[in-house]
């Protein structure tokens, strides 16, 4: 098996950090520019190792990786499973439909139990915010926070860093239209952090019924009208309006969402020429993009699910050096 | 039995007594106030210098969980932690399981209260049957019985037709309605003040309109009917301004305020421990402008009482992810503390206006025995340090549950007595 390290990077290129101060990954709160930088160049390299014929590297060789999903999510999932078994983990991966949680069981007891077998890290995704914070608490694996709530999902913004980086080769200074649901979207409050972390210049939008309250205090712009942010925009990213807005009056009809806040190919055309359009999945085609810029030349969405393994595969290795993880080297 | 407290400092406000005096009490009764009073062979307590005496504390908001989640508190329990707060009285409110809508239960509350003997405790009705805002209870059968006032508190009174009628009815039988203010639909599945806090942590916000559109309603219904009603817990800005607007134009409408909202803001939620669900309460609590509310109310005499809403819940019920743990803090034991520092101390009002709104106006309110230290009166008495340091230990509380946010914190102010009916129920000198 072909075990060459991959080449990470070095100190002088991530302003400095060489390690993540926290040894969890709670949110993109906390963590500085130089951290960013240094999961982003980290991830390159681990996307090497996404490209070669055997695509393993033996760094988490003994380590035990839980997936615990409260939550449905494919996407996800895949892409944590694929990156710890890349970087040899002991992987499972547990859903809430085949867990004690149908049974009454409290997520501190979930938790005390799966230690009790000492797992090393834990992948969390539970559809409350803080959950993963809770964990953290009581726990002593480390704890890398796949999506909570409203709250965060920092992987989802590291892995759009990245993509954007690679496009634009720099995140300072780019416009970021980000467009949807900004109050139910943890996604959303991932970004916002991260991109004005990097010095990026956000541009929110989204219907006034689903803008959170304080937003003039995220530190970005925000506008209801899509044509506004879109103009001159370097990066678009849609993100997903879900059904069930109807029921709470947020918007009348997923068909006027369309028409006031779809991104359209006419709608793109504000956007730099050399625009990118992102979307964190699943896509609702016909609702918050058009299929045929979901589909076009600007699209960058599915390179976004490739670039996921990568930056999960960073993640990790970086969170298991707090424990001396395995070196990378053969 | 004699017993004489010497050397405090008295303050009644409502006899508008404030000075140094000896305190003497027989039989349970307050029997002379007076510059110096012989022993002649009472028990002689000696009172450090500077220390308060006054009516004993009362708390008109409470929750002592018996029946049904012993748990949590019972009545014996929430009693116990009452006198260790400085408290000689307590009114506890319905929503136990089953729910005291009927007078069998309030019956059994207060026999419950007698045989722990400790504070006294004043049962508050439900206004419908299982507090369900459909059907109004045997409002009548459950005074007789021994309810004090009247509310649905933790499930408001959904309709304007149900309070009027409420109202109405418990304005005939001289008691108020004591309202937990909340427009469902506006409250939703919120778990947090709605702002800057709640958004960037990813909880459902709670605006402070949920709560001021039902004072206002409730004020107004209070105008139409004549009738008394009183407003738990505010939170908000706009339900003080309601409610100031409302006595200005004299209608019968009073208001209390927990310590936890005139000194904690949403900020708290952005401390050290991220998700504490001891900072999950309802009303949430709000933000800078509205707390700065509270404590101007409280300053100009617009908030007639602080009452605690005492809330206690087990640790493993707390210990869940927040917006899946029960609303609530813990209040009886970290009042006096809180009032002292936060309020005395900060200069923002008088140990008087302490008094009037920790014991004077509470009794008021509730056309209680006691916040009274007449000649004649029950000995209900507290005595406070009111310069003592003291360093919150939930760990050490009386109560149950230790759910509460202010563990560790360094205060000025505390509890030296507590006497019920002329006798010590609390000893911390």
């Amino acid at each position: 098996m072909n075990v060459d390290a991959p080449v990470l990077p070095t100190s002088s290129k991530s302003d400095g950090a060489t390690q993540l101060r926290s040894r969890h990954l709670l949110g993109i709160a906390g963590l500085g520019a130089g951290e960013i930088a240094l999961i982003l160049d980290t991830a390159e390299a681990m996307k090497e190792v996404g490209t070669r014929p055997i695509k393993k590297v033996p760094a988490l060789r003994g380590r035990t990786v839980v997936n615990l999903f409260f939550e449905p999510s494919t996407r996800t999932r895949t892409s944590f499973e694929i990156a710890e078994k890349r970087l040899s983990a002991d992987t499972l991966s547990i859903a809430t439909a085949t867990s004690s949680v149908t049974k009454g069981e409290t997520l501190i007891d979930t938790v005390r139990n799966l230690e009790a077998m000492s797992p090393d890290m834990i992948v969390m995704r539970h559809a409350s915010s803080g959950a993963p914070h809770l964990l953290s608490r009581v726990g002593r694996a480390a704890v890398i926070n796949a999506g909570d709530g409203m709250h965060e999902h920092p992987t989802q913004a590291l892995l759009d860093a990245f993509t954007i980086r690679e496009h634009k080769g720099r995140l300072a200074g780019l416009k970021v239209a980000i467009v949807g649901d900004l109050l139910h979207s943890r996604v959303l409050r991932s970004n916002v952090l991260l991109l004005n972390t990097m010095g990026a210049d956000v541009c929110l939008c989204g219907p006034s019924t689903l803008m959170p309250a304080g937003i003039e205090r995220f530190d970005v712009r925000s506008t209801s009208a899509i044509d506004e942010a879109v103009e001159g925009a370097d990066v678009v990213m849609m993100l997903r309006i879900q059904q069930e807005r109807m029921t709470g009056h947020f918007i009348p009809s997923l068909r006027e969402y369309f028409a006031l806040f779809g991104l359209t190919p006419e709608r793109l055309r504000r956007a730099k020429d050399d625009v990118i359009v992102m979307h964190p999945g699943p896509m609702n085609r016909g609702v918050e993009i058009d299929s045929e810029v979901a589909d076009g030349p600007y699209s960058v969405i599915l390179e976004q699910v490739s670039n996921g393994v990568a930056v999960r595969m960073a993640v990790l290795y970086l969170l298991a050096g707090h424990d001396s993880a395995e070196p990378l080297k053969a | 039995m004699k017993l004489l407290l010497k050397g405090g400092r008295v303050i009644d406000p409502g006899i508008g007594k404030d000075g140094e005096f000896d305190v003497l009490v027989e039989d349970g009764r307050i029997v002379k106030i007076n510059r110096s009073i012989a022993p002649d062979g009472a028990e002689v307590l000696e009172l450090g210098k500077g220390w308060i005496v006054a009516p004993g504390l009362i708390d008109i908001h409470v929750h002592l969980r018996e029946p049904g989640q012993e748990h949590k508190e019972t009545i014996a329990s929430g009693a116990a932690a009452a006198v260790a707060g400085g408290f000689s009285g307590i009114a506890c409110m319905p929503n136990t399981d089953p729910v005291n809508d009927h007078a069998g239960i309030t019956q059994f509350i207060i026999k419950k209260a007698t045989d722990a003997n400790l504070a006294r405790v004043y049962p508050i009705g439900a206004v419908s049957i299982g507090s369900r805002g459909e059907q109004l209870a045997e409002l009548g059968e459950q005074k007789s019985a021994g309810c004090v006032a009247f509310s649905d508190d933790g499930r408001p009174v959904a309709t304007a037709l149900l309070m009027r009628r409420a109202l109405e009815y418990a304005g005939m039988l001289g008691v108020p309605i004591v309202d937990h203010c909340e427009d469902p639909s506006l409250k939703g599945d919120g778990v947090a003040h709605e702002g800057f806090h709640a958004s960037a942590l990813g909880l459902r916000g709670i605006p402070g309109l949920a709560e001021s559109l039902m004072v206002e309603r409730d004020v107004s219904l209070a105008e139409l009917t004549g009738a008394h009603v009183h407003i738990c817990h505010m939170s908000a800005r706009q339900s003080l301004r309601a409610v100031r607007a409302g006595k200005e134009r004299g209608v019968r409408v009073t208001c209390e305020v927990a310590p936890h909202h005139f000194t904690l803001t949403d900020e708290a939620l952005d401390g050290p421990i991220k998700y504490d669900t001891n900072l999950k309460m309802n009303p949430p609590l709000r933000e800078p402008a509205d707390r700065d509310a509270m404590l101007e109310g409280i300053a100009d005499g617009t908030v007639d009482a602080i009452a605690t809403d005492h809330a206690p819940h087990h640790a493993d019920e707390k210990m869940v992810e927040f917006d899946r743990a029960p609303f609530g803090i813990t209040g009886l034991e970290t009042a006096v503390p809180l009032v002292f520092d936060r309020l005395v101390h900060a200069g923002r009002i008088s140990v008087k206006r302490a008094i009037e709104l920790l014991s004077t106006n509470p009794a008021r309110v509730l056309n209680l025995p006691g916040g009274s230290l007449a000649e004649g009166a029950p000995a209900d008495i507290v005595v406070i340090d009111p310069d003592r340091r003291v360093t919150i230990d939930a760990s050490r509380h009386v109560s149950k549950s230790k759910n509460t946010p202010f563990n560790g914190w360094e205060l000025r102010g505390a509890v030296a007595y507590t006497l019920v009916g002329g006798r010590i129920v609390h000893r911390s000198a």
